[in-house]
């Protein structure tokens, strides 16, 4: 695969030279309804992942996974813990300290199980997008677009419509998508799901790839226990409760 | 990047559909216009285009448009003899439904008060004004009778000499302007046996007096013509139209006349307000009804459309958000696509009714007035229709993008 230009050498320098903490969260609890309907979704979860570091979530359907990478992608803020990111405090149980929205287009980045890709815009401008909404110019933003795909493969199908494109090329997209904006932290919801068994490989060793090139924290929810070797580090989640586990 | 224009290029063929959906009913919404204004311009026509400053018509009527009147012609000398007046003319106004090569042919006639008026302030395509009191007419193009062209009415025929345009009544009626005299030829001919039936009845009649014993050569009248007979009237005109000299005060010599017994006065503009607020005021009424029944039903569809889009592509705008997209992006991409809808489908209205107005058989007319209000009508339904797709938008978690 190709090297970024670009990319990021501080923060590879940095990764190399200083451990730098991509994301902490402390005691998140995440609990719907209330009285009799109340259901504890995720209790007490602790975790804490390092710049470069890539780590997997794993756990049954209903453990509390997505509720985590919900929580702490600040899409649905807990009921009481706190998230950090890049040593900054940004939820303090369902408080924010920041704008939510502004701080997850410019420190994080999703993958999804489905591509999750913008139907009418095209591969590049898939990537592009992201850049943009986050105040960059068309020009250096189809630039860095360009490059992102060039650097994971599926420059030459920069023109297509995602439904023009393979399960695993969407999936490499999405991935370019998600570290437009130089992202600290990136958000992966099962995203070998969709694709063969070497195609998942593929998609794993580039969630390597990019945390170690690009310096980002990676937390990737899989039920996929053929790649875990590509992890540094590995949680569970079982009933709500999140424990670390051993590398097989 | 323009993300309203990425999502529509994405889906052109449909956009295309709606849009020109859209485009035909704002043309209908147009076409109420249209026709609202033609029925007011129709209304209207003769009394502005003949010019006139003050209408006799028989007492406590509201003729000659609004209802019938009839007066006698030689009301015309006695309002010449008004001070301030210039000159009075008769007026004769009906409607004929006539068959012409197998179909029905409907006509409006006017009469021109020969000589002083020979029609020449008529606006004529081809042709000419009237230059003989008898057998000439000029007629409206909607009429479809061509310069040259002979048409047989009552026991005569008559010569177009003359074509003009919309010049119709406010029935939508074309009308057809002769002399006075043919006009009243037209309107009061009878056929040769009811001609001959009426003189034997007056030649009975005439044999029940003591005066026809004595002299019997008195019952030699009864066989003229009724033009002939001093005893019988002449036939009568609509009205009586009266100009006055430059300076004169029309509402003085209109006050004069009004003071006769037989006969009521009104002014051109009195005129007009008789024939809006009268004959074509329910029609007027209810074609403004419709028309904003349109405006609501189109506001409803657009709204619904819009609505539909934004559903089309709720999972995109909460992908979006997921992705940090500020409300203002995802309100403008609605907002724009509400826009150029509206947008394009009022230019769609407006070219494809330029096309298809001219072939309705009544004047649909596109003010410049009516027009831009209904751009603003459109401006407003397109803003107001996508704010329950903006509503359903901003409602959107970016939760849903992982669903």
């Amino acid at each position: 695969m190709n090297t970024l230009p670009e990319a990021n050498s501080t923060n590879s320098t940095n990764v190399s030279d200083e451990i730098a903490c991509a994301i902490e969260t402390k005691g998140v609890t995440k609990i719907y309804g209330s009285g009799n309907t109340e259901v504890v979704a995720m209790r007490d979860a602790s975790m804490k992942v390092q710049r470069g570091e890539v780590v997997a979530l794993l756990g049954p359907s209903g453990s509390g996974k997505s509720t985590f990478l919900t929580a702490v992608g600040l899409i649905n803020p807990p009921t009481s813990g706190q998230v950090l990111i890049g040593g900054e405090m940004v939820l303090e149980g369902p408080v924010a300290h920041t704008n939510l929205r502004t701080f997850r287009r410019n420190h994080i980045g999703f993958v999804f199980q489905k591509s999750n890709l913008i139907p009418f815009l095209t591969a590049v401008e898939n990537v592009q997008i992201a850049m943009e909404l986050a105040g960059e110019s068309r020009g250096a933003a189809r630039r860095r677009a360009l490059e992102l795909m060039e650097y994971l493969g599926v420059a030459d199908r920069a023109s297509n419509l995602p439904s023009a494109l393979s399960g695993g090329q969407q999936q490499r997209v999405a991935v370019a998508r998600s570290l437009a904006n130089r992202p600290s932290v990136i958000l992966a919801d099962e995203p070998t799901a969709a694709l063969d068994g070497e195609r998942g490989r593929q998609v794993m060793d580039l969630f390597a790839k990019v945390a170690h090139e690009q310096g980002a924290g990676v937390i990737v929810v899989t039920h996929d226990h053929r790649s875990l070797d590509v992890f540094d580090t590995i949680f569970e989640m079982e009933d709500g409760l999140m424990h670390r586990a051993k590398k097989p | 990047m323009n993300l309203a224009t990425k999502d529509i290029g994405q889906s052109l063929g449909r956009f295309v559909l709606t849009t020109l959906g859209v485009g035909m009913l704002l043309m209908v919404v147009m076409a109420m216009g249209g026709i609202y204004r033609g029925i007011l311009e129709d209304a209207t026509l003769l009394v502005n285009e003949i010019g006139t400053d003050l209408w006799i018509v028989q007492r406590d009527t509201r003729g000659p448009f609004a209802e019938l009147s009839r007066v006698p012609p030689n009301l015309v000398h006695r309002a010449l003899a008004v001070p301030g007046v210039k000159s009075s003319r008769e007026f004769v106004f009906h409607t004929v439904q006539r068959e012409r090569r197998g179909k029905p042919f409907r006509m409006a006639v006017l009469g021109l008060s020969w000589p002083s008026d020979k029609g020449d302030w008529i606006p004529l395509l081809a042709g000419r004004p009237l230059r003989q009191n008898h057998f000439e007419m000029i007629a409206d193009a909607s009429l479809k009778i061509g310069l040259g062209e002979k048409i047989q009415l009552g026991k005569e025929t008559y010569t177009v000499v003359g074509v003009t345009h919309d010049m119709l009544a406010s029935g939508g009626d074309g009308i057809g302007f002769f002399t006075t005299a043919d006009a009243q030829a037209i309107q009061f001919d009878v056929p040769s046996e009811a001609v001959r039936l009426e003189r034997s009845s007056r030649a009975a009649r005439g044999t029940r007096f003591e005066l026809a014993a004595k002299q019997p050569s008195l019952l030699e009248f009864a066989n003229l013509p009724a033009a002939e007979l001093p005893q019988i009237a002449r036939p009568q005109v609509s009205a009586v139209m009266v100009s006055v000299l430059p300076g004169a005060e029309v509402q003085q010599v209109a006050k004069i006349i009004s003071g006769w017994d037989d006969v009521s006065v009104f002014t051109r503009k009195g005129q007009r307000e008789l024939l809006l607020e009268g004959t074509v005021e329910k029609v007027r009424r209810q074609i403004g009804l419709f028309r904003i029944l349109l405006v609501v039903i189109a506001a409803v569809i657009m709204g619904l459309i819009l609505y539909t889009m934004t559903l089309d592509k709720i999972h995109s705008i909460a992908l979006l958000k997921l992705i940090g997209a500020p409300n203002s992006v995802i309100l403008g991409m609605i907002l724009q696509q509400a826009l150029m809808l509206g947008a394009l489908g009022y230019g769609i209205a407006f070219l494809a009714g330029r096309k298809l107005f001219p072939l309705f058989p009544k004047r649909v007319i596109l003010a410049d007035d009516d027009l831009l209000m209904l751009a603003g009508i459109v401006l407003a339904i397109s803003v107001l229709a996508s704010l329950m797709g903006i509503w359903k938008a901003m409602k959107v978690s970016p939760n849903e993008a992982l669903a």
